[in-house]
């Protein structure tokens, strides 16, 4: 059946499916062409005027080359391994529970904390001289002056798969539970538990196998983020050498331009090595699959699992997020301390001398910050609403299953794999380090999260009020303006605040299309990052961390002031 | 008598209001059916038995089966088998893989436990089709290979919640006459709820309103039907 309301005029809105994807697409596929000419010494502009495999000897002869790639392996996958079966853990084992219900509360708040805020937190609390070391010292540890450890920054990079998993804990479980919603878990979970299934066991072998299809993506690109993270790298991670997206970047940023093209060679070796990484995980999740299937022929209860793992993963979970919010907290009190010696707990004063001292910087930075978050998240608005509205009017759901991993693209193709290509393209064309050219880029990366946020919700509306209202007369766009946007304003805000939390956490795009002359306040942090000035850094991530959560407030507050005497929108 | 499912004083509430208030056993063989309007906690007693009671709903009372106080142990621990309105068969396992599930771990050996869901299948008239994706088979091909999940993994009392209710009224009758007939040769004690007349009258055993009173099924059905 055609609908009516396809006819009318609005021919035009069809044009912004191909337009969003190429917003999405488009940069990843050009920015790896500047990528792969450079790293076959391609690129006249910089002086490379013919190919060759220079820039390949040059990577390979780099002392450091074994170690870099070594670390962005391990930690990626490490981090996304653990991460991942901590979410599947606690899902399984604490579904339905009090301890759990807590958890899935601090979600939201701990994901809108920017990767360099939380991993700034967690270096003030694992550092020698960090909180923990200070709340048992001396009594249990002895230490009269901060231990000559390496907590932070070691070469193992234990201290950055730590953040990474406290980053990606939040994500995981918010997936989970959207895919969990669908699946009907619950139920699906209650049959095998009366066939005499433990819980856990029941969980893994009959909901897990309907929620992973569903969750695949997102892993997926929390793989590929661990791998070529740069922002937590830089705090968190060993140095000398650090990951190799770490050293992509110092390459990309060198003074001797030459030294783009050895950059370029590295940033296509990490990308052969994510695209491997996703290869093997494919083939695990396949060798877990058969595992499943073969535990559930041979009908194995698993019953002595429960009583071990629940406490095991509701303990961890609570105390991942301790950690997160014991971090921010140690942010807070750094950047109004006065004199704090080792071992006290607390400062010996509160001051507001670091505030008053940055406030005008901080000031400038955060107007930047809201500038670009504000004008990236309308446009990823627009287009996302844009595109569902056009599928609805065609009569389709939306979106295509085909489309979803064009919209992951820009989340799985690492940053720091295409934005040199792009840095590289924008720098022949001769815009680079423009404001607007990085909005356009933060535009790339916040239009997917904007897009997932808001699907469900806009399926999920209950279609019969537009059906109403066009038997009332109302056309199409009087639909969309005051009946379903209206009705959807709480999501389409929750979704706008996601996108600008996503635009605010930015800091490779920034940097890099930025030609480091924009200065947000997630650069600038990270920048402060190798002076060690606590006070200073503290007082920076505080304001990165409070940007998105002003974002959540108002997402929070708008719809409740708009629709204070309707009952039918509460939540 | 210890034999059989017994409710002792058991009493769901939703809030402060008391929804069921049963005290009963349900002999082995026997079918019973609760019969009440949608919301009357039909379906909260099921969950309580089998110890799955949703966070508004409380309960309180104890239940015994074959003499076994179950009321405290999780569900797995018991063996009490429940079909609901859904067959909920798990998408991602073949129907053998479905029913291999079901059966218990002690039944060892890949030939062994082969022969007992091919043995299964058989029994429900689906001899060959082990290996079909459940999603191909048709409505009443689903619920006898949901009933026969339940029935591999032996257990002591069957719930009964509004199963037939998705089926069309050719296969309902036969269905209904599938499940009861094997629930009733395994000596196992049948709790049903439904607002289905149709199905309370099939049953041929008690039919109680969730208050523990008896009820003629014709009568209140045409009540709910009004209602519906």
């Amino acid at each position: 059946m055609r609908r009516a309301a396809a006819g009318e005029g609005a021919g035009w809105l069809r044009a912004i499916a191909p337009l969003t994807l190429a917003v999405l697409a488009g940069p990843v596929v050009a920015g790896l062409a500047g990528v792969i000419l450079p790293a076959f010494g391609y690129m006249p502009a910089l002086g490379g005027a013919g190919f060759s495999l220079e820039p390949w000897r040059e990577l390979l002869a780099w002392p450091g080359l074994a170690a870099a790639v070594r670390l962005s392996l391990t930690t990626g996958i490490g981090a996304t391994v653990i991460a991942l079966a901590l979410t599947l853990l606690l899902v399984a084992a604490g579904q339905g529970t009090r301890t759990f219900r807590v958890l899935v509360r601090l979600i939201a708040p701990v994901l809108s904390v920017p990767h360099a805020a939380t991993a700034f937190g967690l270096a003030f609390l694992i550092a020698p001289s960090g909180w923990i070391a200070r709340l048992t010292s001396p009594w249990m540890t002895g230490w009269e002056r901060p231990p000559d450890l390496l907590t932070v920054n070691d070469p193992a990079g234990l201290a950055l798969t730590l953040g990474l998993v406290l980053k990606e804990l939040p994500f995981l479980m918010l997936m989970t539970l959207a895919a969990l919603a669908q699946a009907d878990g619950l139920r699906t979970r209650e049959v095998a538990e009366t066939l005499g299934y433990g819980r856990i066991a029941a969980w893994m072998l009959v909901v897990l196998p309907r929620v992973y299809a569903q969750i695949r993506l997102p892993v997926y690109a929390v793989l590929a983020y661990s791998m070529s993270v740069v922002d937590m790298a830089l705090i968190l991670g060993p140095t000398r050498p650090g990951p190799l997206a770490v050293v992509i970047l110092d390459w990309m940023s060198d003074p001797n331009l030459f030294m783009r093209f050895q950059a370029a060679a590295a940033a296509l070796l990490l990308l052969a090595l994510v695209a491997g990484a996703l290869v093997l995980w494919r083939l695990a999740e396949e060798g877990a699959g058969a595992l499943c299937r073969l535990v559930a022929m041979r009908g194995m209860r698993a019953t002595a699992l429960d009583r071990p793992l629940r406490p095991l993963a509701l303990g961890l979970g609570a105390a991942g997020a301790a950690l997160v919010l014991a971090g921010l907290a140690g942010l807070a009190v750094w950047s109004v301390a006065a004199l704090w010696r080792f071992p006290d707990a607390w400062p010996a004063g509160l001051t507001l001398r670091i505030w008053q001292a940055q406030s005008s910087a901080i000031a400038g930075a955060a107007g930047i910050t809201a500038l670009i978050g504000l004008i990236a998240t309308v446009a990823a608005l627009v287009l996302v609403l844009g595109w569902l509205e056009a599928a609805h009017r065609a009569g389709r759901r939306a979106p295509a299953p085909a489309v979803l991993p064009l919209i992951y693209l820009p989340l799985i193709v690492p940053q720091v794999v295409f934005l040199p290509g792009m840095q590289v393209l924008a720098l022949m064309a001769g815009f680079e380090g423009g404001l607007v050219l990085v909005m356009a880029v933060h535009l790339i990366f916040v239009l997917p999260y904007v897009f997932l946020s808001l699907a469900d919700p806009w399926q999920a509306w209950d279609a019969r009020a537009g059906t109403v209202a066009a038997s009332l007369g109302a056309g199409p766009w009087r639909i969309l303006l005051t009946v379903r946007l209206p009705m959807l304003l709480r999501p389409v805000l929750t979704a706008a605040a996601v996108g600008f939390a996503v635009s605010v956490a930015q800091y490779l795009p920034t940097l890099l299309i930025g030609a480091g002359r924009v200065a947000t306040l997630t650069t600038e942090a990270v920048a402060l990052a190798a002076g060690g000035n606590r006070r200073v850094i503290g007082a920076w991530a505080l304001a990165q961390m409070l940007a998105p959560f002003a974002g959540f407030a108002l997402a929070l507050v708008v719809p409740a002031l708009a629709f204070r005497k309707r009952k039918g929108m509460a939540v | 008598m210890s034999e059989g499912l017994r409710l002792e004083g058991v009493e769901i509430a939703l809030g402060a209001a008391p929804l069921v208030t049963l005290d009963i056993t349900v002999a082995p063989g026997e079918v019973v059916t609760i019969m009440g309007p949608s919301g009357s906690g039909k379906s909260a007693l099921l969950t309580a038995i089998i110890g799955a009671l949703p966070p508004p709903f409380s309960a309180r009372g104890r239940i015994r089966l074959d003499g076994r106080d179950i009321t405290d142990l999780p569900t797995r621990a018991r063996r009490v088998g429940i079909l609901f309105q859904d067959d909920i068969l798990f998408p991602h396992l073949s129907v053998a893989g479905n029913l291999a599930f079901a059966l218990p771990s002690h039944l060892r050996g890949r030939a062994a436990r082969t022969a007992r869901v091919e043995e299964a299948l058989a029994d429900a008239g689906l001899e060959g089709m082990g290996a079909r994706d459940p999603e191909t088979l048709s409505g009443g091909q689903r619920a006898r290979v949901a009933l026969m999940r339940t029935l591999l993994a032996e257990p002591r009392a069957l719930l009964l919640d509004e199963p037939f209710s998705r089926l069309d009224a050719d296969r309902r009758a036969r269905i209904r006459s599938f499940v009861f007939a094997r629930a009733v040769a395994r000596g196992l004690p049948v709790l049903m709820v439904t607002h289905d007349a149709e199905d309370a009258r099939a049953a041929g055993g008690r039919v109680l309103d969730p208050r523990g009173a008896a009820v003629t099924p014709g009568v209140v059905a045409s009540a709910d039907d009004c209602r519906a």
